[in-house]
């Protein structure tokens, strides 16, 4: 047998080889394969909460004093709260029988739809507060635009996670004053953490085919007045906090369509290793 | 670390008596009264000791949140893991009302002059741990607070009677977890007596040295600090496990272990002393590991501590001034 | 309460947490805990002492501010209350048959 014959076998294209030549090179240009828009729409919603609350729940027991490790978990029971709900209703709208932890569990990367800005490290301290900020005033107006959303279900996830998140964003804000206007190091680090972190930013404010479709069913949000009034919201707070809001220079993207940054795999490796050891067990 | 009675000043002997009296009326002592010096440190010790074995304790199950393999496990975990924090926060607060700083009780752990409970430098390493140590180490955790509610100093036995009602459910979650890897696939069953092999004999020495060998019993339950012993706790514990684990369909790892009709107690085989006071003496598989964590954890967050001081001062001159 | 400001490690104050399980209840003590600011304090006494819905409203104040009875006050200033019968109801008599209320 021929070293080429053999390499060939070896890798399974044997087979297909003599077709390969009939099959065209070239493709069309295309995005992602996204699924139907109010799945791929909770999916994103799930998934950031799922994302930040996972990455709030590694502080626990490393907190920088007992009162925040408590806070911090706290905010991590919201949040993977939140988003087993919203993850429970992707799955029941898509119909094809996957629950909660089927859809944590059981999707790899590129199948998460949470924004770039919630899989970052959780770094040091101030890298949690700033993006959990930026996050808070966000998530925040995003649920007050869906309230009144016509969707049931959606309307009433909305209706308790903004309760949660009000507190999340006055206890977020709150840290970032003290940590901007207290020592000169720890307003040299958290201008460092929201010079790193700006550049996700702008993710959350994009709209695209899949927010157009979901608001021909009137799940309607206004991305630029949502915008607007994070500006506002966060420009307060900084200016309280006596630090320089970053240049909305080039901004990354990707998250909402799958193409995420490398440390989202690392975190479902870990996340997920139990769970896929043993598919089908019940915990 | 027991300081050595000639250290402390002589009490007066008839302080001693009206204490004693109070005691013996089963009395509560309240931080202002008057106590002899060895009942403020040996109180100081036991209370210090029990808030950092929570606050260390929160690291071997804080090991396994981030792969908890559902999102409802993951949640209880780290509600569980979080009441861990708040429960030596409640227990630091009352040891502060002995005249300490719990910035200075912190040091000591950090130091590795103070204990915390042997149980935590043992690893987890499996998912079927975090079941485990909920049914053994909080249930033998919670025969011991049970009759700590009781305990004659009264800062310490209302923040007992808080924590062993939030401490209800740690128990039952874990062996709701042990119940399901029981009935689940022969891997989780095998992950479950492992873990067991694994806890049992750990949990038996959180009761401490035998009475025999106990330095610090006789004064304590005079005191009515403790109102049980060492051993007749693990007895109690013993009896209560040993039908939830026939209930498991899992084995103890004891041959000793057998029922005396006589006694109504599970008599069980001879405690390895030698391993404990290994781990005591800081030779356990992660005291090294876990006193990092702490000391990592402590020195990450001394700027975050500074800057929340520094404002707090700004914002006072600030209020001043205006 | 304010530290000297080259400290490499902050001592927080200590602050005594009131919770009002429900409307219109008496505030109780629930426990204590570290702060740097009365904000901060509420937030913390939120996060710690309120976790299963103990609570519908929070006082903190700093335990520094609290006057406390020490135990040599408890004759003087408690026994005296103990024998004045004449302020409970019971110490007076109602005609048989009669409800005075």
């Amino acid at each position: 047998m021929g070293a080429q014959g053999h390499d060939a076998e070896d890798v399974g294209i044997a087979a297909g080889a003599a077709q390969a030549g009939d099959r065209p090179v070239a493709g069309p240009s295309r995005g992602p394969r996204l699924g139907p828009p109010l799945v791929e729409y909770l999916l994103r919603l799930g998934d950031d909460r799922l994302i930040l609350g996972h990455r709030l729940s590694e502080w626990c027991g490393h907190g920088p004093i007992l009162e925040e490790d408590i806070a911090l978990a706290n905010f991590a029971l919201d949040l993977i709260g939140q988003a087993a709900s919203l993850l429970r209703l992707a799955g029941a709208v898509e119909g094809a029988g996957r629950d909660e932890d089927a859809l944590a569990y059981f999707r790899d990367g590129v199948q998460f739809r949470n924004s770039l800005l919630v899989e970052q490290p959780r770094g040091d301290f101030g890298d949690t507060i700033v993006r959990q900020f930026l996050f808070d005033a966000y998530s925040v107006l995003l649920w007050e635009a869906l309230l009144g959303a016509p969707h049931e279900g959606l309307a009433a996830i909305a209706a308790k996670a903004i309760k949660e998140d009000r507190y999340h964003l006055r206890h977020s804000s709150e840290w970032v004053v003290r940590l901007g206007d207290g020592t000169a190091e720890s307003q040299a680090r958290v201008q460092g953490s929201l010079d790193r972190l700006w550049r996700y930013t702008g993710e959350l404010f994009e709209a695209d085919a899949i927010d157009q479709a979901v608001a021909a069913q009137g799940i309607a949000v206004d991305h630029r007045a949502l915008k607007a009034r994070w500006d506002q919201l966060v420009d307060e707070v900084l200016a309280r906090a006596t630090l320089v809001r970053p240049a909305d220079g080039p901004m990354q993207r990707g998250g909402r369509t799958g193409r995420h940054t490398e440390h989202l795999g690392h975190l479902l490796a870990t996340m997920q290793s139990v769970a896929r050891a043993h598919p089908g067990a019940r915990w | 670390m027991t300081p050595p009675i000639r250290q402390l000043p002589a009490d007066d002997p008839a302080q001693v008596a009206a204490f004693e009296a109070r005691i013996a009326a089963g009395e509560s002592i309240e931080p202002k009264d008057w106590m002899p010096a060895r009942y403020r440190s040996q109180l100081t010790r036991m209370m210090s000791q029990h808030a950092h074995s929570e606050i260390v304790g929160m690291l071997p199950e804080g090991n396994w949140i981030t792969r908890a393999p559902s999102l409802r496990r993951k949640q209880s975990l780290i509600a569980k893991v979080q009441d861990e924090a708040g429960h030596g926060l409640y227990i630091y607060c009352g040891t502060e009302t002995l005249g300490v700083d719990r910035f200075d009780l912190f040091n000591q752990l950090l130091d590795g002059t103070a204990k915390y409970s042997s149980i935590f430098n043992y690893p987890t390493l499996s998912w079927a741990d975090m079941g485990v140590i909920g049914w053994l180490v909080d249930g033998a955790a919670i025969v011991n607070q049970t009759v700590l509610a009781k305990t004659s100093y009264g800062p310490y036995a209302r923040a007992m009677v808080r924590i062993c009602k939030e401490e209800n459910f740690h128990k039952r979650q874990g062996y709701e977890i042990c119940t399901v890897l029981a009935n689940g696939t022969p891997a989780q069953r095998a992950m479950l007596q492992d873990a067991v092999d694994r806890f049992w004999w750990p949990s038996l020495m959180m009761f401490g040295p035998s009475d025999t060998n106990s330095p610090n019993s006789g004064e304590l339950l005079r005191w009515k600090v403790k109102r049980k012993t060492n051993d007749e706790l693990r007895q109690r514990f013993v009896n209560l496990t040993v039908p939830q684990a026939q209930a498991l369909g899992i084995t103890v790892p004891d041959p000793d272990l057998r029922f005396d009709p006589e006694t109504k107690n599970w008599v069980f085989g001879e405690i390895d002393w030698s391993e404990f006071q290994q781990v005591i003496a800081g030779h356990g598989p992660c005291n090294r590991e876990r006193l990092e964590a702490r000391r990592t954890a402590h020195a990450d967050g001394a700027w975050v501590r500074a800057a929340a001081t520094a404002h707090a001062e700004k914002r006072a001159r600030r209020t001043e001034a205006a | 309460m304010a530290e000297s400001p080259g400290m490499p490690d902050s001592h927080w104050p200590l602050w005594e947490v009131f919770t009002q399980g429900t409307d219109g209840e008496p505030f109780e003590h629930a426990g204590s805990l570290h702060a740097a600011d009365a904000e901060h304090a509420l937030q913390n006494a939120r996060d710690v002492y309120t976790r299963r819905g103990e609570a519908v409203h929070l006082w903190v104040v700093p335990s520094a501010a609290i006057t406390a009875s020490a135990p040599s006050d408890a004759g003087p200033f408690f026994d005296p209350g103990n024998d004045k019968a004449y302020r409970h109801p019971q110490f007076y008599k109602a005609p048989r048959g009669v409800r005075v209320f």
